[in-house]
C-alpha cells in the first residue's frame, strides 16, 4: 500500500513536467483543408494539430487516443460538419474533458457554417446509399467557400486571441489578395471546357465543377459510400462512351485500380486530384498550392481529351 | 445458471414481440413529439410523422423544421439507434448453452436473436450528456427478456480533466467489457470473459471518475465504485441462491463501504508511427462476494491493443488490430474458509484485407480451480475461432465464424456460425 502511494505521489509531481507548454493559439483541425487555411492565418504563431491524413477517407477517420489529448489542450476545434466526422469526433471530443469545444462553446468552429451546402436530401433513405443529411461536405473545392471559411475562422481566432488579431487580419487580407489573383486564373484555366463532363469516384467535386461550370454528375460508387459494382461500371463505360466523357478524377484513398479499368475500355485520362492540402506532393499546409495542381491536372486531362 | 436448450418458441413471434416494444418505446419517448420531418428511420415509425414510403419526395420540406430525435446528428436533441443481432448455425454439441456461455451468444442450434438493442443519446445540458440501452434478448429456453442494460451520465465540464459517469453501466474493466456486441470482432464473447465477469460482462450501478492526466501522450486514471451484489456480478455479490466453486450464494446485507465493489484502471496510448497506435492498460476489480460475510473477491486485468491502419485507407480499409487481454482472480469463500484462483486470456488478430472485408483469428483459455462440482462455466477450455466478415455499409455486417471447442469435462465441439447485423437510425461513433 505504503509503495503505490509513493508511486502515486511521484507521479503527481513528475507529470506536469512532461505536459507540452507553448505559447500561440492551440488549434486542432479535423481535416488537413481547414489546417491549411488556419496555417494561412496564423503563420508559425499558431500551434497546430490534423486528426485526418490528407492521404485518408475523411468519413472513416480512427479515433486515436492521442487526438484526445490535443483537443485537451486546444483552445480552437474546426470541424467540416454536415456528418463527415459523426463517426468519430463525439467519443474524442467527450474524452477531452474541454467544455470550450462542446457544440456551441467559444473554441468549437462548425467549418460549414455559413457556407450554402449542396445536394441536400429531400428525403433521408439509406438505401440511397451514405448521404449527408444536411448537405455534401466537400465544399472547399469551391475557392469563394474557401474565402467564406478563412473569414469566419479570422474572427473565431481574433477573439480567442486579441493580441494576435492585427496579424491575422493582415493574413487574411494577403490570403483574399491571392484567392482573387488565383481564381483569375484558375477560371481562366477551366474557361475552354465550360459544361464539359467529367467522371468523379465519390461525389466530392460537386462544388469545384459548380463553381467552374463543369458537370460532375457521372460516379464510379453506384451510390455514396457503395463499392462500384461491374454492372454499374458497364452503364458509367456505356454512358461515357455516348457523352465523350474523358476524364476520370481519382482521390490517394480511392481505388485507381477500378478508375483504369474503367478508363481502358472508354479511352479517358485518370486524374490524381485531391481534396487536401498534403495529398498531393508540394502542397502541404498549401491550399493554393493544392488548388493550382487539381486545376492544372484537370485542365490538362480536359485539353488532351478532345474528340479524337 | 442455463440449463438445456428448449425451443419453446421460434424466433419469428419474438421479432415480432421485440419490434412492438422497441416502437412502443419509442412511442412512449416521442409521442409528444408534433413534428412532422422524416429524419431516423427508427423514429418514423413510431411518431405521427409524414412516411417516407407513402408521400412524394416533393410534398416533404426536409429543411423546414426540427424533429426531437432522429438518427442524424444536427437538428435534434437525440441521437436514436436499433442494432439487431441474429445468428444462425449448429454445434456439434447439442447443449449449445453449456458451450456458448455469454447471454449474447448463439445459444441454439438454429436461429438465435442474440441481441435488440435500442440506443438512445445526446446532451441533457450543458453539463452532462447521457445515454441509454433497452436491450431485447432471447434465453436459450426461447422467452423473450427485456432489460434495461445501461443508463447513464457523462458530466462534460468538470474542472481539472476530471469527468464523472453515474448511473447503470458496464465497469471498465479491460477493454472488452464496456463494449457492446454491435463491436465486438466475433460472433460470441470470449470464454474469458464469461468466466470471469459471467453471461451479461461485468455491468452495475455506481459511478466512475475519470482523470486525464496532463502527460503528452493519452494516459489516464480511473476509479469506479459500483454495487456489488446482483446477477451482473457473478464473480462477486450475484444472487442469493446461485453457486460459484460449488458454493452456494446467500443473501448477505451491505454494511459499510467495503461491501461494495472497487474497479481501479490505468490505461496509455502511444502513436508507435503514424500508422500504428497502441493502447494499453491494468485494471484491478476488488469486492465482495456472496459466500458469506467474508467472502472476497479480486480481479486483476491487463489488456493490449495494437492497430496499424494503411495511411491511404479508404472506408477504414485496409488494416490489422491485435488484441489481448489477462485476468487473473482470486475467490476467497466464506463458511468454510478456503481460497479459489483462476485465470483466463484471449488474443486476436483481425485483418482488414480489402475494403468491407475482415478476417479474424482468436484463441481464448479458461483454466484454475474448478471446485467440486462439474461445471461448465468452471471447466478448462480452450477455444480457437477464426473468422470472415463482410461489411456491405457500416450499417450492415455478414460474418461466418468457426469455433473448435476443447474441454477437458466434456467433449470437444466444433461449431459454426453465421451472423447478421443491422443498425437503423444513428450509428454510433466508435471509440478506438
Amino acid at each position: 500500500m505504503r509503495t503505490s502511494r509513493s508511486i502515486l505521489t511521484a507521479l503527481l509531481i513528475l507529470l506536469p513536467c512532461l505536459a507540452e507548454a507553448g505559447g500561440g493559439l492551440k488549434v486542432v483541425a479535423t481535416t488537413p483543408d481547414f489546417a491549411a487555411l488556419i496555417h494561412a492565418i496564423g503563420g508559425d504563431g499558431v500551434s497546430l494539430k490534423i486528426m485526418a491524413k490528407a492521404t485518408e477517407d475523411p468519413h472513416f477517420v480512427d479515433a486515436r487516443p492521442s487526438h484526445i489529448v490535443s483537443l485537451n489542450r486546444a483552445d480552437l476545434v474546426v470541424e467540416s460538419g454536415a456528418d463527415l466526422e459523426a463517426g468519430w469526433l463525439p467519443p474524442l471530443i467527450e474524452g477531452s474533458r474541454n467544455k470550450e469545444l462542446l457544440p456551441g462553446g467559444a473554441g468549437r468552429v462548425l467549418g460549414s457554417a455559413g457556407v450554402r451546402l449542396l445536394d441536400v436530401p429531400e428525403v433521408l433513405d439509406r438505401s440511397r446509399g451514405d448521404i449527408h443529411a444536411q448537405g455534401n461536405p466537400h465544399f472547399l473545392m469551391d475557392p469563394l467557400n474557401a474565402g467564406i471559411v478563412t473569414r469566419r475562422l479570422t474572427e473565431h481566432m481574433c477573439r480567442l486571441d486579441p493580441a494576435s488579431c492585427p496579424s491575422f487580419r493582415e493574413n487574411l487580407s494577403r490570403f483574399e489578395r491571392t484567392l482573387d489573383e488565383r481564381m483569375l486564373r484558375w477560371t481562366a484555366a477551366l474557361a475552354p471546357h465550360r459544361g464539359a463532363s467529367i467522371v468523379t469516384y465519390h461525389n466530392t467535386w460537386r462544388y469545384f465543377a459548380a463553381r467552374f461550370e463543369l458537370v460532375a454528375d457521372t460516379f464510379l460508387e453506384p451510390k455514396p459510400g457503395i463499392p462500384p459494382s461491374p454492372p454499374h461500371l458497364a452503364s458509367v463505360i456505356g454512358r461515357m462512351k455516348q457523352t465523350g466523357m474523358r476524364v476520370i478524377l481519382v482521390e490517394p484513398f480511392q481505388s485507381r485500380r477500378t478508375a483504369e479499368k474503367v478508363a481502358r475500355h472508354t479511352g479517358a485520362t485518370v486524374v490524381d486530384v485531391c481534396q487536401f492540402p498534403g495529398g498531393l506532393e508540394g502542397t502541404e499546409l498549401d491550399y493554393f498550392a493544392l488548388m493550382d495542381a487539381n486545376v492544372s491536372a484537370i485542365a490538362r486531362a480536359l485539353g488532351g481529351a478532345g474528340p479524337r | 445458471m442455463r440449463t438445456s436448450a428448449i425451443e419453446k418458441r421460434g424466433p419469428l413471434p419474438l421479432i415480432f414481440v421485440g419490434t412492438t416494444v422497441a416502437a412502443a418505446a419509442c412511442f412512449a419517448v416521442f409521442g409528444a413529439s408534433d413534428s412532422g420531418q422524416n429524419e431516423g428511420n427508427a423514429h418514423e415509425s413510431a411518431t405521427d410523422t409524414v412516411d417516407a414510403q407513402g408521400v412524394p419526395d416533393s410534398a416533404i420540406e426536409p429543411r423546414a423544421d426540427v424533429t426531437l430525435a432522429t438518427g442524424a446528428s444536427g437538428r435534434n436533441y437525440l441521437k436514436l439507434s436499433l442494432t439487431g443481432l441474429t445468428s444462425a448455425g449448429s454445434s456439434s454439441e447439442a447443449n449449445v448453452p453449456a458451450l456458448q456461455l455469454g447471454s449474447h451468444d448463439p445459444s441454439r442450434r438454429g436461429f438465435t436473436i442474440q441481441n435488440a438493442e435500442l440506443v438512445l443519446t445526446g446532451a441533457v445540458d450543458p453539463y452532462f450528456t447521457a445515454l441509454a440501452s433497452v436491450v431485447f434478448v432471447e434465453s436459450p429456453e426461447g422467452e423473450s427478456e427485456i432489460e434495461l442494460e445501461e443508463l447513464y451520465a457523462t458530466t462534460t465540464s468538470l474542472p481539472y480533466n476530471l469527468q464523472v459517469k453515474a448511473g447503470h453501466f458496464y465497469t471498465e474493466f479491460g477493454r472488452l467489457n464496456a463494449q457492446h456486441p454491435h463491436y465486438w470482432d466475433f460472433v460470441d464473447a470470449p470464454l474469458s470473459h464469461s468466466r470471469m465477469f459471467g453471461p451479461d460482462n461485468l455491468r452495475s450501478t455506481g459511478a466512475r471518475v475519470s482523470w486525464l492526466m496532463p502527460t503528452s501522450f493519452f494516459s489516464e486514471l480511473s476509479l469506479a465504485v459500483q454495487n456489488a451484489f446482483g446477477e451482473t456480478l457473478t464473480s462477486f455479490g450475484s444472487v442469493a441462491g446461485e453457486s460459484v466453486f460449488g458454493r452456494p450464494i446467500v443473501d448477505r446485507s451491505v454494511d459499510d463501504l467495503g461491501d461494495m465493489l472497487y474497479v481501479p484502471r490505468y490505461a496509455f496510448a502511444l502513436d508507435l508511427t503514424d500508422n500504428q497506435t497502441l493502447l494499453a492498460g491494468a485494471s484491478a476489480a476488488l469486492g465482495p462476494n456472496g459466500t458469506g460475510p467474508d467472502g472476497r473477491t479480486s480481479l486483476y486485468g491487463l489488456d493490449l491493443f495494437w492497430k496499424w491502419k494503411s495511411p491511404r485507407a479508404q472506408q477504414g480499409f485496409p488494416f490489422v488490430k491485435v488484441q489481448a487481454e489477462g485476468i487473473e482472480r482470486r475467490y476467497r469463500t466464506d463458511r468454510p474458509r478456503s481460497m479459489f484462483e483462476d485465470g483466463a486470456a484471449y488474443g486476436q488478430v483481425v485483418w482488414g484485407f480489402r475494403r468491407g472485408w475482415t478476417a479474424g483469428a482468436r484463441l481464448d483459455r479458461m483454466a484454475g480451480d474448478a471446485g467440486p462440482v462439474p461445471d461448465p462455466f468452471l471447466e478448462e477450455r480452450t477455444r480457437s475461432s477464426v473468422n470472415v466478415t463482410w461489411f456491405p455499409t457500416e450499417y450492415s455486417k455478414l460474418r461466418l465464424q468457426y469455433n473448435h471447442d476443447a474441454r477437458s469435462l466434456f467433449e470437444d465441439a466444433n461449431s459454426v456460425w453465421l451472423q447478421l447485423e443491422i443498425i437503423l437510425g444513428a450509428h454510433a461513433a466508435h471509440k478506438f
